[in-house]
């Protein structure tokens, strides 16, 4: 087990939620994880098991029900809307199975739209959107708009968009699901270059084989933690 | 550390408002055509009332607003006449400029031949006029020539326009003659309408001397019209009744033609009213065909909502988002309609020969107008993209 004396990126602790119906599903049932700065993390588990739950909780667009989650230290629990959506802006990137990229709108402006919400200039936005795309390895796509560009470019694009804001994690749900394996392949390669560049990524998966390629493993089971491994890492 | 904000840019704001409808194109322009049919409806009807009074105005500037006529009072029994002598005491007056007069023959008729029944009558009047009275009126000669000093002891006539129709007199190169009070006429002029001396144009116009030498006209004015000075022109009004008629001044009838005009101008107030709104009432519909079109782009976009509250939007943020494509959406039809409306303006215009007027508070209510039906229609859409959860948005997909 690494001990990180940093403070955690992540930290839930006993986390429920619960959705009303007969009879309740408990989506999560006691949810305790901490990650890291730095970490690369998959949460795996079967369909229904709370992986989407989690991703929402993790990424502050729903509230537990019970249990403390800290995101970069700070009490989730005590925020307001408005101060979780600047939570959002400055600190999560997400990555959608569906990309969500505008239809219409270059890969630069799609990029530069992850800064939209943190009042920066629109020059400073395309500048950074464009050194970011570079980091993805779109340099010479700039200018594509989504439907001239492949599913793992899109993604790509995505990914860079969630990272233009220099979050402190990215929070990847996931990410290859709507993809070839050859395509998927590539965009978990560039979350491993992200890793190796210092930045926290979580992946939320249902393949058990993405997950195996990550150096942590969270298994979880009918909301539940069932396990939580760490694999060598890969050379 | 303190916690960064939130925060949307107002040009952004207005971007993605815009982005939202440039993604649907077809559907904005059809929603926004509501709009534009009600803006163009009001300013239409605006513009048009708008230069139709301006149009007025312009004819009361270059006929002058300082003719007064002077007629005797409709209190008398028969034809009534103002004294002889009357024309030049009024001239006498000071601040009273150009002066003529008209009177009409008594029991006299006008008709095209001897051959007509002499007691069918037809509405034509009969008057001797001075030769200064073209001058005086602003009355101008459509065709032929106005009557001189030396024309005026001839039987010759000069008709007005309406007189001319109901005649049907259209050569005036002295061939054609009219039958006249039992003469033979020779028809010499006829005269454009006269906007500020109505009543001339269904006269027949004859010299003052050959009135009194063939008609026995005993030379009584029946109308005397006078240019006053603008600045005196009630002090005048109120010298002239006993000045034309010492003995009973009381009966006489001052008036101002150039009033009448302008009252003229102003009674199509209630029609105007009327027409704007209606022009209201197609805004109204309008308004629900942009509220109806936001309340589906809601629908259908939930998962953009869910993305731009991951990517950091409040639900401000998205308020405004939906509330300014909805603005937006209206100031489309609101342009579009300005324009057309200040198009059919111009075209009505130009039809009839009108200056072309559109106040500039239209355009500023046109726009204010568009704004409230915008704001008015976003509002509930907007609050119900603000409202939806973030993980509702996200997972409909
Ligand atoms: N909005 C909801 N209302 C009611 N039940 C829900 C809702 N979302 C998820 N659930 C239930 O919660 C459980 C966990 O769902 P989810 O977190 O979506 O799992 P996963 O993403 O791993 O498939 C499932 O049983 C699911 O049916
Ligand atoms: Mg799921």
């Amino acid at each position: 087990m690494t001990v990180s004396t940093a403070q955690p990126v992540v930290r839930l602790r006993d986390v429920h939620r619960r959705y009303p119906g007969r009879p309740p599903v408990r989506a999560l049932d006691g949810v305790s994880l901490t990650v890291a700065a730095g970490e690369l993390v998959a949460i795996v588990g079967p369909s229904g098991s709370g992986k989407s739950t989690l991703l929402n909780i993790l990424g502050t667009l729903d509230r537990a029900d019970a249990g403390e989650v800290r995101i970069d230290g700070q009490d989730v629990g005590s925020l307001s809307d408005r101060q979780l959506s600047a939570l959002r802006a400055h600190r999560i990137g997400f990555v959608f199975q569906q990309f969500f990229l505008s239809p219409g709108v270059t890969a630069l402006d799609n990029v530069a739209d992850g800064l939209l919400y943190t009042g920066m200039s629109p020059r400073e936005r395309r500048r950074r959107a464009a050194r970011t795309l570079a980091r993805v390895g779109l340099a010479d796509r700039t200018h594509h708009r989504p439907n001239e560009l492949s599913g793992g470019q899109r993604q790509r694009v995505a990914v860079a968009r969630a990272l233009v804001g220099r979050p402190s994690f990215l929070l990847a749900d996931e990410p290859t699901g709507a993809l070839d394996s050859a395509s998927g392949a590539a965009v978990l390669k560039l979350l491993h270059e992200l890793h190796d560049g210092g930045t926290t990524v979580i992946v939320i998966t249902h393949d058990h084989g993405v997950a195996a390629e990550l150096p942590r493993q969270v298994h979880i089971l009918d909301g539940r933690i069932e396990s939580d491994e760490y694999s060598l890492e890969r050379s | 550390m303190s916690a960064p904000r939130s925060r949307l840019r107002p040009r952004d704001t207005v971007r993605v408002a815009f982005s939202g409808l440039r993604a649907r194109p077809l559907r904005a322009v059809l929603s926004a055509l509501g709009i534009a049919v009600g803006i163009a409806a009001m300013v239409a009807v605006v513009g048009i009332s708008a230069s139709s009074r301006e149009q007025v105005h312009q004819q009361l500037r270059s006929l002058g607003t300082n003719l007064l006529t002077v007629a005797p009072g409709q209190s008398f029994v028969g034809e009534a006449s103002l004294p002889p002598e009357s024309v030049d005491m009024v001239a006498r007056l000071d601040d009273v400029g150009a002066v003529s007069a008209v009177g009409v023959v008594p029991d006299t008729a006008v008709y095209r031949t001897d051959e007509i029944d002499p007691n069918q009558t037809n509405a034509i009047a009969v008057s001797a006029a001075r030769t200064d009275l073209l001058d005086t009126v602003g009355a101008t000669v459509a065709s032929g020539r106005w009557l001189d000093d030396a024309l005026g002891a001839f039987p010759v006539v000069v008709l007005g326009a309406d007189a001319a129709d109901l005649l049907g007199v259209a050569r005036t190169d002295g061939d054609v003659q009219v039958w006249l009070g039992g003469e033979w006429f020779t028809v010499a002029g006829v005269l454009d309408p006269v906007p500020l001396a109505p009543e001339l144009d269904s006269s027949a116009l004859i010299g003052w001397p050959v009135a009194a030498s063939l008609l026995d006209f005993d030379g009584s004015p029946t109308t005397i019209y006078q240019r006053v000075d603008e600045a005196a022109i009630d002090d005048v009004r109120a010298l002239l009744p006993s000045t034309v008629d010492p003995a009973t001044p009381e009966e006489v009838a001052v008036s101002r033609p150039s009033d009448a005009l302008a009252a003229q101008a102003a009674t199509d107030e209630t029609l105007t009213t009327l027409l704007l709104a209606l022009g209201g009432v197609a805004l109204l519909v309008g308004g629900i065909g942009v509220a109806n079109t936001m309340v589906i782009a809601v629908l259908e976009r939930r998962s953009e909502v869910g993305l731009r509250r991951a990517l950091g939007a409040t639900r401000a943020h998205i308020r405004r988002q939906f509330l300014g494509e909805s603005v937006l959406l209206a100031a489309l039809g609101g342009v579009g309609g300005a324009v057309l409306g200040g198009a059919a303006t111009a075209a009505f215009a130009t039809s009839r020969d009108w200056p072309f007027a559109l106040p500039v508070w239209v355009l500023a209510g046109a726009a204010g107008a568009t704004m409230v039906v915008g704001a008015l229609a976003g509002a509930y859409p907007a609050a119900r993209a603000a409202r939806m959860p973030p993980t509702a948005a996200l997972s409909t997909v």
